[in-house]
Parts: structure tokens; sequence; C-alpha cells
């Protein structure tokens, strides 16, 4: 094969395996598969399809284990993004939500602008791929220390990245979460989730079909730009991560727009066969997904690809991640149709090869065959590893639990601290309300967005707490289900599904892969037991950094989760803020303990992160959750949050500065009860407490009334008071002050 | 009401006009290709939406305000027919010349999306008449190039002919003299950074914006 090649013959050495990110024993399975040498165009393909990235060779066996099935799934993991029902659209018709979340994150520690933005953008086309019109974004961000020198410079760019294409693309950033800890400060994690909705019977898939059918590329030219992306993100940082920029690609989010529009104007007709976007790989992987789901071949004519620089070889075309490209498979005949439909959105159009019977990837050069390879290795076939793991050890129980000497202040302290700082710097960059749909704005428990023309609402929610994870990652992958579905409730959804977007260190590292494993387990007894299967998601691996004395630093382990919900009357709709004054605060659920250990208060006020996060009891979830829900759809209650970081203390305060309206709340001298995480627990406020009371009661679940609504200030009895307005402007202070200080 | 709404390659907020026409004044407008040379006969309000147009490269509407359309749209607004602008729709309109000034790139530098608090100005023209004089109304921005730039004369000038038509109540972008909203001096050309089709019914949280649509389209009953 080699011989036929136009490019100078190289000869495949060791070496060039290794610069490649095959190992030695994969490389043998490469010639196994041959029967022969591979030339580098071969070689090139083959170690991006077997990147961890693409290939999910150290992640796969342990996904199979989550629960993806349920009635509200249409379509679960293994195409470009999961699919569910929901229910009728504005003319009757049924609809179906169609969502993912995936990571970005090697990318944008290089280059946070480009690499958020692109982030953004693929995972706009895994959805629009399948039919839907994008309907609102989400982020899961996480960056290290805020005194680290680069911090500052990445928040300001991934966030500017993230706004800079969403906001132009047009499609509504209605939420998301940003943690801060050291333990990103070599990795940081951009995690980004789209939402779409379309017709169940306009649902497209990516299995190519039909011998002879047309191939065709649209969108955006082929450049230099990414070459071996998926090898990078397959890797971890030595000290020379800044030289892997040119590895970083370029958004367009302009074309993308006009993308979207010529896509789901074709997609309205039945031309098309099947369709895939070219993320991470290219033209690589979408190639050879498409061919081998079809249990198809195809042969490819590099010729006629669309380039944007001149005399790009064969290597360079399949392995470019230029963004803003999908690959369509049409019918007979519907060539002329189709390309009018792109040359109107003034897109590049161009029939590039046919679907074949050959089993095989053949692409053709210059009137050369550059590669020939069967499809089976390439894919199905590719890698999987069961590598070993150690079980996370548990943590010692907490110890010399501290006591708060002053309430106020400490939620004061709180409030101020990166941890939970508002946000709104972040997401007053992006435009939340276009599309006109957008029914809960960013700062509240989930994002909910109108589905179009009717009186129903998604709600979308990320969540994760890292920290949890790290000290027993099989609750902390619990919690982070269990967070989502509190999320959900809180706003009146009935939650229905979840994306996963697992960021973890070296797996080749028994511990780290012992995280994933524990985290693993814990979101999938989470799942089953509140019927919140994972219909998409994306595993990135090896985030860690091997710094100048040759230790390896690995993020903390973070399962980040988003999920949707659907809200079947938005008249019920509820929000977090409180209402008005004199109406009693309660606190339902929960098992009465207060527990600190892992707690942020624990950590800001003390420097201690020790303990065991707080356990979540499925069964006790599902019955808060439950009474919740009833209280909503009843109107017995007028505002709705659930407890989380900083425990209920912090959760009233989120409640009265999202309203102005203060709260009078119980003596109660303790730090646990204020501060303490306990889960599944929510607080609401209400006219009637009583009648709160008896529902809860009902339903054998804690609820006692801690305060009523009034004041302008957060008063603890006898233990402190603050002023809203001094809590605002702590609150407010830590971005203000470090970005515009 | 006869409206039509344009859309150029990279408009985001074409529906989002379409749909708060349709609903406030009960007549679906009629949407327009950037490419088209001529208008539909007998319109009475052309909606220029917000969005990117051409990904807002070279400078914010340059390149739309050079599009087929647009040259329609200017001899439609000579003829008296109503133009209303909306942030990148704003921008094309300084750039086609159908309105004073040019818009820069926010003072903060960064894009900013709140619901701001607005001094409705002139409560004379055919867009703003049904808003009380000295009225504040809360409508969302969303936008990277809001800054109102023009010379003092000009600045002056339109003051005193009461062009300005929404000023912002606290700065958010630098405006000249916080402007967010500018008339010609005809009144029947409205450019502003606000979206007021994005606050057209409570659950977007409020209607200050409807009253802009009721507005026009009384006016157009008015003038039959």
């Amino acid at each position: 094969m080699s011989d036929t090649q136009t490019a100078p013959v190289a000869t495949i050495t060791p070496q060039i395996v290794a610069e490649h990110g095959l190992k030695p024993d994969e490389y043998e399975r490469i010639l196994a598969a041959l029967g022969r040498e591979p030339n580098l165009v071969e070689l090139g393909i083959f170690s991006v399809m077997w990147s961890e990235h693409c290939s999910y060779k150290s992640s796969r066996i342990h996904l199979k284990t989550l629960p993806t099935t349920g009635p509200q799934v249409i379509c679960g993991p293994g195409e470009n993004a999961g699919v569910v029902d929901i229910g009728p659209g504005a003319d009757g018709k049924p609809l179906a939500a169609i969502f993912k979340m995936e990571s970005h994150n090697h990318p944008s520690y290089i280059e946070p602008y480009q690499g958020a933005a692109t982030g953004v953008g693929g995972i706009l086309r895994d959805v629009f791929t399948m039919g839907a019109r994008p309907v609102a974004l989400m982020n899961a961000l996480r960056f290290g220390r805020p005194d680290h020198p680069k911090m500052k410079h990445l928040v300001q760019g991934v966030v500017a990245g993230i706004g800079g294409y969403g906001n132009c693309v047009g499609v509504p950033t209605v939420g998301g979460e940003t943690n801060f800890d050291p333990a990103y400060d070599g990795n940081i994690l951009v995690n980004a989730m789209a939402v779409g909705i379309a017709e169940q019977d306009k649902i497209f898939y990516s299995a190519a079909s039909g011998a002879g059918n047309s191939i065709v590329y649209v969108g955006s030219k082929t450049g230099r730009d990414g070459i071996h992306g998926a090898t990078m993100a397959s890797a971890e940082f030595g000290e020379d991560s800044e030289e892997k920029r040119p590895t970083v690609q370029v958004g367009d989010p302009f074309t993308e727009k006009l993308l979207i529009e010529a896509c789901l104007e074709l997609m309205a007709s039945d031309a098309i066969v099947a369709i895939q976007d070219m993320g991470a790989a290219g033209l690589t992987s979408s190639s050879v997904e498409m061919a081998s789901k079809g249990g198809v071949g195809i042969e490819l004519n590099l010729d006629n690809v669309p380039q944007r620089e001149t005399n790009m070889t064969a290597y360079e075309m399949m392995l470019s991640e230029s963004q803003e490209r999908m690959l369509m498979v049409l019918k007979p005949g519907r060539e002329d149709f189709a390309e009018a439909i792109f040359r109107k959105w003034e897109l590049d159009f161009a029939v590039i090869g046919h679907v074949t019977e050959s089993g095989h990837m053949v692409l053709k050069h210059k009137g050369e065959t550059v590669c020939d390879i069967p499809l089976g290795p390439l894919a199905d076939d590719a890698p999987a590893y069961n590598r070993p793991y150690v079980t996370t050890p548990l943590p010692a129980p907490l110890t010399d639990v501290p006591e708060s000497a002053d309430l106020a202040a400490d939620l004061t302290a709180l409030m101020a601290s990166p941890a939970l700082a508002s946000r709104s710097w972040i997401w007053q960059q992006y435009d939340h309300m276009v599309m006109a749909d957008t029914v809960q704005i960013p700062g509240g428990d989930a994002g909910v967005v109108r589905i179009h023309g009717t009186n129903r609402g998604l709600a979308i929610t990320t969540d994760c707490t890292p920290r949890y994870c790290f000290a027993d990652p099989f609750e902390g992958g619990k919690q982070a289900i269990a967070e989502c579905y509190r999320n959900l409730i809180s706003v009146g959804a009935r939650p229905l599904a979840t994306t996963d977007c697992m960021n973890f260190g070296n797996p080749e590292r028994p511990e780290i892969m012992g995280q994933f494993v524990g985290c693993i387990e814990g979101m999938g007894e989470a799942c089953k037991a509140l019927d919140m299967p994972i219909v998409s998601g994306n595993v990135s691996l090896y985030n860690e950094t091997t710094g100048p004395d040759g230790i390896a630093r690995a993020i903390l382990p973070t399962p980040a989760i988003g999920a949707i919900g659907l809200i079947e009357d938005l008249s019920t709709m509820t929000t977090l803020a409180f209402k008005s004054a004199g109406e009693a605060i309660i606190l339902i659920g929960g098992s009465g303990s207060d527990e600190l250990g892992q707690s942020l208060w624990l950590d800001v006020m003390h420097g201690r992160r020790e303990g065991a996060p707080p356990q979540v009891d499925l069964d006790a979830e599902l019955a808060a959750g439950g009474v919740i829900a009833g209280l909503i759809a009843n109107g017995s209650v007028s505002a709705v949050h659930d407890c989380a970081d900083g425990g209920l203390a912090v959760a009233v305060a989120e409640m009265a500065l999202a309203s102005n309206i203060g709260a009078a709340l119980d003596h109660v001298r303790n730090a646990g009860f204020w501060f303490g995480e306990g889960q599944g627990r929510y607080v609401v406020t209400a006219a009637n407490g009583d009648a709160v009371l008896a529902a809860a009661k009902d339903a054998n679940v804690n609820a006692r009334i801690i305060g009523q609504t009034g004041g302008d200030a957060i008063v603890f009895g006898k233990g402190g008071a603050v002023s809203l307005s001094e809590l605002r402007e702590r609150n407010l202070a830590f971005f203000r002050d470090w970005m515009e200080g | 009401m006869k409206s039509a709404v344009i859309t150029f390659p990279g408009s985001n907020c074409d529906r989002d006009l379409a749909v708060a026409i349709e609903r406030v004044t009960g007549h679906a407008p009629i949407r327009l290709w950037h490419g088209e040379q001529t208008l539909p006969e007998g319109l009475d309000l052309i909606g220029v939406p917000g969005g990117f147009s051409y990904g807002d490269y070279l400078r914010s509407g340059a390149m739309a305000a050079r599009s087929p359309v647009v040259g329609a749209v200017v001899e439609a607004a000579a003829r008296g027919v109503a133009v209303l602008g909306i942030c990148n729709g704003f921008q094309i309109l300084t750039e086609a010349g159908l309105l004073p000034g040019a818009l820069m790139r926010n003072a903060g530098i960064r894009f900013v999306c709140r619901t701001v608090a607005l001094k409705v100005e002139n409560t004379a023209s055919r867009f703003t008449k049904l808003y009380q004089p000295g009225e504040t109304i809360h409508i969302p921005v969303a936008h990277h190039d809001g800054n109102y730039f023009a010379d003092d004369a000009t600045l002056d000038r339109i003051e005193g002919d009461g062009q300005v038509a929404f000023r912002y109540a606290d700065g958010i972008n630098g405006s000249a003299r916080d402007i967010a909203g500018v008339l010609n001096a005809k009144g029947n050309v409205l450019g502003m950074m606000p979206h007021p089709e994005r606050m057209v019914e409570p659950l977007q949280g409020g209607t200050d914006g409807a009253r802009l649509f009721e507005a026009l389209a009384q006016s157009v009953l008015e003038r039959a």
C-alpha cells in the first residue's frame, strides 16, 4: 500500500508509533489487523480512533453498567446525543429533547477563549446533527485557586469564549456551575451542555446505508488546525503544554449559525440517510462512525474535500479538527436539492465519496489509494481495557468538631468566599434570554426554557461536588445525581434523564481508576433509584499535570452531571426568591443529623477538609422530592430552594438575596444545624406553614419551621445578624474585585 | 398592521421579533431574506432584528447595511414607513445612515446581558406614545457593541429635537449621555439596543416591551 503513496514513504519506527500516542502492544494489534505495516495515514487514523478520547478504551466496560433505559428514553448513549420524550409540541406532534454534555478541558487550558468557544460549538453540533433546534446551553466549569498566576486569564478567556460562541449562534446559556480548587491549577475543566428540541419523527441518526449513496461534506473548509487534538486530549500535561497551542481549533460561530439553519432546512425534507458532525478527529471519526454503525464500507476521494490551505496531505485532511463541518449520506438523486440549500446559506457543499459494501475505509488522494483499513478494528474492535484499580479508602470520621462563634459572621464569610460568591459576573456575559423563551434565568436552582409555543418548560441543571467525590467516590457519585434531582424538583419539574461528563486523572494509575469506578457505581445506583437514566455522555481522562518536581497532580474526581426535567404547566413553576414578608420558612427532608464532614463551612472557616461527606439516602430523597412536588403542584409553597454547599443558612441567604426580603430565624446555636450539608433537604416558604408540615408528616418526611420571612437582614435569633445590603455587597465583591480591581 | 422582519445571515432575534409582533398585534409579520431587492407593498413596519449579521465581522452591522434589502429599507423610510432596529438592527441602521451616531464596543469591553431600567425620554413618537412622560421601564439588553457615540454637536441637536427615545437609568456600556435608543428627525425610524421583544408577557419577567408594539399598531389604525 505505502508504495502507492504520493507523499514520501515514512518508515514506521517505534518513535513514530510513540509520537502517535500508541503503546507497543497497540501497534502489534494494528499489524495483526492489517496483516501488514500501516502507512503514515493509516497509522494516524488508528491513533486517533484508538485514542482515549474516541475509543473510551479505559472507561467502556464501566460505562456499560450505567442505567440507560426507561419509558422516557428514545435513544440512549451511542449516538451523537441522548433523546428523550417530552410530549406534544404546539401543534400536538410529539417532541423529543436531545441533549449531551461534553468536555473541552485540555484545549481550554492551552487557549481559553478558543478552547471554550469550540467546546460550545462542538456540543451544539452533536445536538443539531440529530435534527434538534438547540434551545439552551449550560456549562460546568472548574478552575484552580483564584490567586494562581494564570487563573484570572483563564477565567476571563473561558467565560468570554463560551459567551462569544453561544451569543453569536443565538442559543441562550441559561445556567451552569463554577468551582475553584487548587486541584485544578494545572488542568481546568470546561464542560458544555446543549439541549435541543426535535419532532420525534424527524430525528436523524448516524448509521450510513445504501451502497453507492453519496457522502457529502458541508460547512467550513478544512485547514491544518487541530491536527491531533484528540490525541492531545488523551495525554497528561507536562511542562511543554504551551507548545500544544497549534493543536487547538479556532471556532467561527457565524458559520455554525448558518450551518444550523441550513441543516434544519434540509432536515425538513426526506433527503438525508445519515448525518454526523465532524468533532474530535474530524473527518476520520465521522466517516468511521457512520460506516461502522451502518455495517457498510466507505470510499472518499480527498481531492474533493474543500480545503482552506494549499498542498494539504491526506494525513492532514484526515486528522484536521477544523470546526463547523458535517458529513452526511444523501438519498440517491437528492444532491442538487441539498446543494441549493447550502449554497443559499453560503456554505461549502461537496460530494466527497460514496457508501460501499466493502467493510473497509478506502481513501483516494491524487489518484492513489492512500488508506485501506477494515472498519472493525477501528471502531467496534478497538482496544478496551479493564484497568486495575484500588477502591478509595473511606475517610476517617470527623472528630473535634468546632462550634461557630458568630453564625452571621460565618454566613457572611461563606457567601463572600469564591465557592459561593455571586456568579452574575459570569452569566451576565452570556445571552441568557435570546429565543425569548427563557422563563428562569441563571442564579436559580435550574434554568428553565419554555417549549416554544406551549405552556410547558424544560428545566436544566448541571451539578457535581468534587470534594465529596474525592473523599468518597461512591457517595459523591450518588450525590451528583441527587443534587440534579433536587434542583429540578425545586423549580417544579419532573426529572427525566441525565448526561454525564466524567473528568478524571490518569486511568493508568489504579487509585485514579478507583475514583472512576466508585463514582460510576454511585451514579448508577442513584440514577436507578431516582429514575434518571443516563442517555449520553463523555469521558475526559488524563486531567493531571506533572510538575517540575516530577509528581503528577490529578484533578479532583469530577463526574459533572447535566440533567433535564419537564414542567407540565409553567404557571406552577417555582423560584427560590422569597415572595413576601410574614411567611413561614420551613426546612423539609433530611435525617435531622448535622453533617459537617467535607462541608464548605469546615473548609472555608477552618481550613479543614475532613470527615465523610454526607450520605445520600435515596429512599428519603424520593420521599422528600415527592412532598415538594406535591406542595408545588397544589400551590402550597411560594418559594423553594434545595440545601447544597454551605447548608441551610446559605440556602436561606440565597433566597433572601434573590428577593431583597430578609429572614428572622429561630435561635439554634449550632454550626451543624446551619452549615451542615445533610442531603435530601429543601427550604420552602408558605403562608400556611402548618399545612406544609402536615403534608410532610403524611409522607413521613421530616419538616420544621425555622423562621419567618421579613425585614432587611438575616437574623439568627441571638446568634447575630447581617443586613442584606452587606451580604449582597460581600457576595458580589469577589468577582468584581478580582476582575476589575 | 402589515409588517415585515428581515433575516440576515447571522440574525438570531428574527424569530423572537416576529413572534412578539404577532403576539401583541395579532398580525404575523412577513419574513424577508436579506437578498430581496424590493419590499412587499403597503408595509406599515419593517423590523431589523438583533443578532450577529455576518458574524459582526468588519464592524457590527457594516456588512448587513450594504445588503440589497437595506437599500429598499432606506427608500421605505424616506416614504415614512416605520422602521424598528433592535440591537444589531440599531447598529445596521446607523451603518446605513438612517440614524445618527455609531455603536462602539462596550466601555467595560465585555458582553452584557441583563434587564436594565430605561427612562423613556420621548413619549410622542409612534413607537413610544403609550409610555408615560418620565416613566422608567425595564427591558433586557444583550450586546457587546452598545456604546453609543456621536459628536457633541450631534448629541446636542438630537437631544434638542427630541430624538433621544430611551436613556439607561444607570450607565451600563459607556454610551454618550446614557443614550439607549434614538429616533430619526422625522420620527419614523427607531434604533435601540434593549430588546423589547423579550419583554412582552409576564412569563418573560415583564410586559414593558409590549407597549412599543401596541403603540405601533395603534398608530396604523389612527392613520388609516
